[in-house]
């Protein structure tokens, strides 16, 4: 049916990326949703998202978020991340070339016979350590750049995988380079 | 920019931080959080907070009670409270303080407190919480203050004890001017307000950033410089952030466009940084600014962007946005630069102390020939063509008053008076804007960012209070004014004369011109109806009404209104089907205006008809 509204049907947008963003905060109440709710209020999603202090003595924390977005409006939400008061640095690790990233992900596997014997197969290509194992389940504790465990779970799933638990993506620049 | 190199924090100004307190004096006793509450805003400077009591908040109201050194004003509605604030900051470069109770008293304060940020007003709000013990148990009167404004202030604390409760209203004050200012809420738990702890003076307490304002960098400076001596078609683009940038700014404004014979135009919020009646200046920009302004943007070869924000009222159609030229934008936050607009070079800095920059750098190379004045001449007659066009005439009649008439006499006839206009929204306020004029910053106060219906009368009391022997008026609409109608008590309890000057065309109008013009003028539920007699509305309160029906009778009545010495109820009955003109659609370019007449119904495309 044609449009009959005087206005006109909205258009998609630009193609987003994903963005990596390291945030350094002081660690206070209430800074994790000041951080989040900024770029929720955008209306992007959070895809992963870790916090922990790093510095007791100055009570700083460090929080990790993936997110998605145009270059243009991941640009702005880093800059009014920086305007945030307990806010001490922003770092888009997506754009530094040298950045490390690691996540940890705990996986139960519930399986017999042929795909048991698979599963463990797989689990030492990836180099996966088995936490508990029983005549029936495995879990396995694996750690690695997001893609590597992604594609572990991709592999995992026709072999019994029933349930996931990932920390979420943590980062860090090589070299001698501190924050 | 990759990365935020890390914010430092800031030491008080002036004063040597790293001083002993001198030992003989003994500890000074322990006080009560109110107590420490209303010393800390003594040591700020704090001589008047606009509030209205509650449960919540009554140990601050108490220890008010006793204190002479702050004078309390109370507004009749919360929101009325932040605009007044709003009205006392903008047009004094202070910070307004605001005093709320919990629960309603937050929720009600919410709108002004968003109005503030989007015009980046300076304010420290203060709101009472239910006991610590009670957050979280939908106590009487809570409500999760923190969370609410989390998005509508710059930054907002919940006060976790006594002990830390000076050292945040310090940096409460410090938070709401750095960068871009705006407003700052402090929350504070009933029980903090009488648990007793040491004063912190602002010389000690921790004082973080929004911004860390980088040094000026020569190198910036000189290529920008260079690229207004090639410029041909320059033109001086300013905001609101000039205003706020102190009254140095402006002048650093006024002395750069002399000397460059740069034509100067600005945005609603800007009116007033530089003079009207400049022959430089161009008038204001914008949806409904003037025809050389929009056309001199549309046609720029270098546009010098000082302050503003390339919001979509000035912007119009982005694709087709001033396609010509270099663009150089000057702002103190580094999130507003590539917003909206891609800018080819962007200096991050206080608008003043780059304006001198460059002042200064011009003139160390004024003689050489490509500073010769014969390059713009071209430009200047073009600008002379389009100022021929007059695009804010109007058909004037001696039967009905126009509003347009009406704000020109307004203008005329509180010549040579200290003058501050304060605004409400809609079509008065564009008219407001186009034919009252500003020779100086801060007498222009008006909610341009979020466009706050209401903003108006509880302004021009702040502004008053400010100004105690200055001649204030908010020029209103019929419905706008009626937002904060109970603001008139204020205004007679304290004896400020303020005078509301209703443009009365029993529309909401602005929203009628835009059904006239998108919905084929059907007026969806934009008749005013049951229009309150104002008059008598006025003596009501206890002040004085006046209504005006003939253009013959406005002069006079608007020199009584001036003579009267208390609040006025100014009902001038105007044309009511009147639009406001020279407009660009939403979504059609700068040289896309419209000049009057009926609409046909064709001139907003698609795309424009999203926009709001
Ligand atoms: C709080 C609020 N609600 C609604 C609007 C939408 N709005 C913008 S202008 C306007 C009409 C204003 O009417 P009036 O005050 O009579 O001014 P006029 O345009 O007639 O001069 C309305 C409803 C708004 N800006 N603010
Ligand atoms: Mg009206």
């Amino acid at each position: 049916m044609e449009n009959a509204s005087v206005y006109p049907v909205p258009q998609g947008e630009a193609a987003v990326a994903e963005s990596i963003l390291a945030v350094i905060v002081d660690n206070e109440p209430g800074v994790l949703s000041r951080v989040i709710g900024l770029i929720s209020a955008r209306g992007y999603n959070i895809e992963s998202l870790t916090v922990a202090e790093v510095d007791a003595e100055k009570h700083r924390s460090r929080i990790t978020v993936v997110t998605r977005g145009t270059p243009q409006k991941i640009e702005q939400i880093k800059a009014q991340l920086g305007r945030l008061v307990p806010v001490r640095r922003v770092i888009d690790i997506s754009e530094e070339s040298d950045a490390l990233t690691r996540e940890l992900a705990l996986v139960k596997i519930v399986s017999t016979g042929e795909q048991r014997v698979e599963a463990m197969r797989l689990a030492e290509i990836f180099r996966a350590r088995p936490l508990d194992t029983t005549h029936t389940s495995f879990i396995f504790e694996v750690t690695g750049a997001r893609d590597k465990i992604n594609a572990f779970l991709d592999l995992l799933k026709p072999l019994g995988l029933v349930e996931v638990s990932r920390t979420g993506v943590l980062s860090i620049r090589r070299g001698s380079e501190a924050e | 920019m990759t990365t935020l190199l890390e914010k430092t924090e800031d030491a008080e100004a002036g004063e040597e931080s790293g001083q002993a307190a001198p030992a003989a004096e003994p500890a000074p006793a322990q006080k009560a959080g109110a107590e420490l509450l209303l010393d800390a805003l003594e040591e700020q400077g704090v001589d008047v907070i606009f509030g209205y009591p509650g449960g919540a908040v009554l140990p601050i109201y108490d220890a008010l009670h006793q204190r002479e050194t702050i004078r309390h004003v109370m507004a009749r509605h919360e929101q009325g409270a932040v605009h007044a604030a709003e009205g006392y900051a903008r047009s004094s470069g202070k910070v307004g303080v605001v005093l709320v109770t919990s629960g309603p008293g937050a929720t009600n304060a919410v709108t002004g407190l968003t109005d503030a940020l989007l015009d980046s007003i300076p304010l420290v709000c203060i709101t009472g919480q239910v006991a610590r013990g009670l957050i979280g148990t939908d106590a009487f009167q809570e409500c999760d203050t923190i969370g609410i404004t989390r998005a509508c202030t710059k930054h907002n604390y919940l006060v976790g004890n006594a002990r830390s409760l000076p050292a945040i209203v310090h940096e409460a004050f410090h938070v709401s001017r750095n960068g871009r200012p705006g407003p700052v809420l402090i929350d504070i738990p009933k029980d903090v307000q009488f648990e007793k702890a040491d004063y912190v003076t602002r010389r000690v307490a921790r004082q973080r950033n929004c911004i860390v304002t980088p040094p000026v960098q020569p190198k910036e400076i000189e290529h920008a410089v260079e690229l207004m001596r090639q410029a041909r078609r320059p033109v001086f683009y300013t905001g609101g952030g000039v205003i706020n940038a102190g009254v140095e700014a402006s002048a650093a404004l006024r002395a750069l466009a002399r000397e460059t014979g740069f034509p100067v135009t600005s945005t609603l919020m800007g009116l007033g940084a530089f003079p009207a009646s400049d022959p430089q200046w161009l008038g204001m920009l914008g949806m409904h600014g003037s025809f050389e302004a929009n056309n001199a943007m549309h046609g720029c070869d270098l546009m010098i962007a000082v302050g503003a924000r390339f919001d979509d009222r000035v912007t119009g159609r982005l694709d087709a946005f001033s396609p010509g030229s270099q663009k150089i934008q000057i702002d103190i936050d580094p999130s507003s630069v590539n917003k909206i607009v891609k800018v080819d070079f962007p200096i991050i800095g206080d608008a003043g102390v780059i304006l001198e920059a460059l002042l200064s750098q011009w003139r160390k190379r004024e003689n050489a020939a490509a500073a010769l004045p014969s390059r713009l001449s071209e430009w200047a007659a073009q600008i002379q063509t389009w100022r021929g066009k007059d695009s804010f005439a109007f058909e004037t009649s001696d039967t009905v008053i126009k509003p347009q008439f009406a704000i020109e006499r307004l203008y005329q006839l509180t010549r040579g008076k200290d003058v501050y206009v304060t605004t409400e929204v809609g079509q008065h306020q564009m008219w407001a804007a186009q034919h009252f004029h500003f020779d100086d910053p801060n007498r222009w106060m008006t909610s341009g960012g979020l466009g706050t219906m209401g903003y108006g009368l509880p302004a021009a009391i702040g502004v008053q209070i400010a100004h105690p022997g200055a001649l204030v008026i908010d020029i209103a609409g019929d419905a706008s004014v009626q937002m904060m109608m109970q603001e008139m008590s204020t205004a007679i309890q304290h004896d400020l004369p303020v005078k509301i000057f209703i443009l009365n065309n029993e529309y909401l109008g602005m929203v009628r011109q835009w059904q006239e013009l998108l919905h084929d003028g059907r007026y969806s539920h934009t008749y005013s109806e049951s229009l309150p007699d104002f008059v008598k509305l006025a003596e009501a309160y206890g002040g004085a009404g006046l209504r005006v029906e003939r253009p013959g009778e406005l002069d006079d009545a608007i020199k009584e209104m001036i003579a009267i010495d208390k609040p006025v109820l100014f009902d001038c009955r105007v044309s009511a089907e009147e639009n406001v003109f020279p407009m660009i659609p939403s979504g059609a370019a700068h040289n896309q205006m419209l000049f009057g007449g009926a609409f046909s119904g064709d001139e907003v495309s698609k795309e424009g008809r999203v926009q709001v």
